[in-house]
């Protein structure tokens, strides 16, 4: 049973990638998968685990996919479908590897044709697996804002009948803005997921670094080698971010000789690499205020002055509210609490940030530190009731408890 | 999670529907249910019966009140529901689109909502 759950972790979002291919029809492919993992669940025990599981997975699905076509078909129309879906569902062998289809899923599901909302949300459930409930609060949106984005997306699909492939060299360009903001989302979930149990889901970073290597072997494009650069950078620093009892260690406590030095090298070099081509990316100069990070010996080390300039830079190519928010941390780090604090307010004045968990325990961390014990209880309370994640919850009723001693 | 597919529809939805019609449709609606419970998603459901049959109940005060059901001048009522097991909203969609009556009225689909003990702080 636990080996099945282990397969589906692993192989779950590339069995759904060639089911979509094959079966040309999102919800088709996904109850497929299902069917596939129940039938995993009933016959693995029995005959044991087959040498290529995503192979039987995908054969099983396909097979479980016609079965119910066939089952449904009281109508002439689905009736006529059976034979094309036969005849397009031809698979190989057990023994030949399957292409990985999640490249070329992500192209599909960032398709100029799709809503720019519609292509992010469909990318995240449909390639990195995440519910509508944890995109919902990646996105700081709801869920029923967010379903109907995913249905709209995948009726479009349909209606256009978009072809499952990656874009020709001279289409790809265009179409790469799209899918590196994707990767870069699926990467913040899994860095500092917003449900759950657990802090980071190393799965969903070690999956966006994987996308974001394929495409830069398939178009070593300056933003996406800065996007890797950045992924790599963040991810270096895992071992160190969570305790041994699943807590939070803020980056000012982690110890550091846990950071994966190799891996900070190369997200470095990847970043003066990047840093070199303008116009700069946003993700490039995040890239390097990482590195910044990453160089620091010593949290009391770290050089504030460049980050705060590098959030500057940044705050002009990306004039997000999350990015200013960031970049008045790193004030308050440069000029004391007070700078950072009465920048943040003014951000929460705008209202676009009030649901976002980080904002109210960034403010909160600025009262703290300024003595404002009350204004801090309150504010710590605000990001607890926007936090759906066990060790967050954890980490923030821990400063609570600390404020009242 | 769990999903409450509430379905809703007009005063009578199989008017347009010839007897045998309607009788391929319950045989659909105990096949969808069915086929549901295969794939682990159903946990259990149910047809309402009309409007009018319904009591309002309210205590006010120590007293108990019953009146008749509100809804006999709306168009659309509450005339079941099927409880779903599903992976995510999305999931949920899928399924209640399959369920016949998604032909004829409407499906609301609500997420079930955990009440959080009220004795744990």
């Amino acid at each position: 049973m636990s080996g099945i759950e282990a397969i589906w972790r692993a192989e779950s979002g590339r069995v759904l990638a060639t089911l979509i291919r094959l079966l040309r029809d999102f919800d088709r492919a996904e109850e497929a998968l299902h069917d596939a993992f129940l039938a995993a669940q009933e016959q693995w025990p029995r005959t044991g685990v087959p040498a290529n599981p995503r192979a039987w997975l995908v054969s099983a699905g396909r097979f479980k996919a016609i079965d119910r076509i066939r089952r449904r078909a009281r109508f002439a129309d689905i009736a006529r479908e059976i034979a094309a879906t036969e005849e397009e569902a031809q698979m190989p062998e057990d023994a030949e590897p399957i292409a990985d289809d999640s490249l070329r899923l992500i192209f599909t599901c960032c398709h100029p044709e799709i809503p720019a909302d519609g292509r992010i949300a469909l990318t995240l459930r449909e390639v990195a697996g995440l519910t509508t409930e944890e995109i919902a609060a990646a996105f700081l949106s709801t869920t029923p804002a967010i379903a109907q984005r995913i249905v709209r997306a995948k009726n479009r699909i349909k209606e256009l009948a978009l072809p499952y492939e990656v874009p020709e060299p001279d289409q790809l360009a265009r179409r790469l803005d799209a899918v590196l903001h994707v990767i870069y989302l699926i990467f913040n979930e899994g860095y500092s997921a917003s449900h759950g149990t657990a802090a980071i889901r190393a799965e969903l970073c070690a999956e966006a670094i994987r996308l974001c290597r394929q495409l830069v072997a398939l178009q070593p494009e300056p933003d996406a080698l800065g996007l890797l650069a950045l992924l790599l950078l963040q991810d270096a620093r895992k071992a160190a971010r969570v305790g041994p009892d699943g807590d939070i260690v803020l980056l000012a406590d982690q110890d550091r000789s846990r950071w994966d030095f190799p891996q900070i090298a190369e997200g470095t070099a990847l970043a003066q690499r990047a840093f070199a081509t303008q116009p700069v990316a946003a993700y490039t100069i995040e890239a390097a205020i990482a590195a910044v990070h990453c160089g620091a010996v010593t949290a009391d080390r770290t050089n504030w002055t460049e980050i705060a300039a590098l959030y500057d830079l940044l705050l002009r190519a990306d004039a997000s509210p999350v990015v200013a928010l960031n970049r008045a941390v790193a004030i308050a780090m440069r000029d004391g609490p007070e700078a950072g604090l009465k920048l943040i307010e003014a951000l929460l004045e705008r209202g676009e940030l009030n649901r976002f968990r980080y904002a109210h325990s960034a403010r909160a961390d600025l009262l703290r530190r300024l003595g404002r014990t009350d204004e801090a209880r309150d504010a710590y309370q605000a990001a607890l009731q926007f936090t759906g994640q066990e060790a967050e919850r954890r980490f923030i009723e821990g400063r609570l408890r600390g404020l009242a001693s | 999670m769990r999903y409450l597919c509430l379905v809703h529809t007009g005063p009578d939805p199989f008017s347009g529907l010839s007897e045998a019609d309607q009788r391929q449709f319950d045989r659909d609606s105990i096949n969808y249910d069915k086929e549901l419970g295969e794939a682990g998603h159903y946990i259990t459901s149910d047809a309402l019966d009309a409007p009018e049959s319904a009591v309002i109940v309210k205590v006010r005060g120590g007293e108990i009140s019953a009146t008749d059901g509100p809804f006999s001048e709306t168009k659309e009522h509450l005339g079941g529901f099927i409880m779903i097991e599903a992976r995510d909203m999305n999931e949920a969609i899928r399924l209640a689109a399959g369920i016949p009556m998604a032909r004829l009225g409407t499906i609301e689909v609500r997420p079930v909502f955990m009440i959080p003990d009220p004795d744990r702080p």
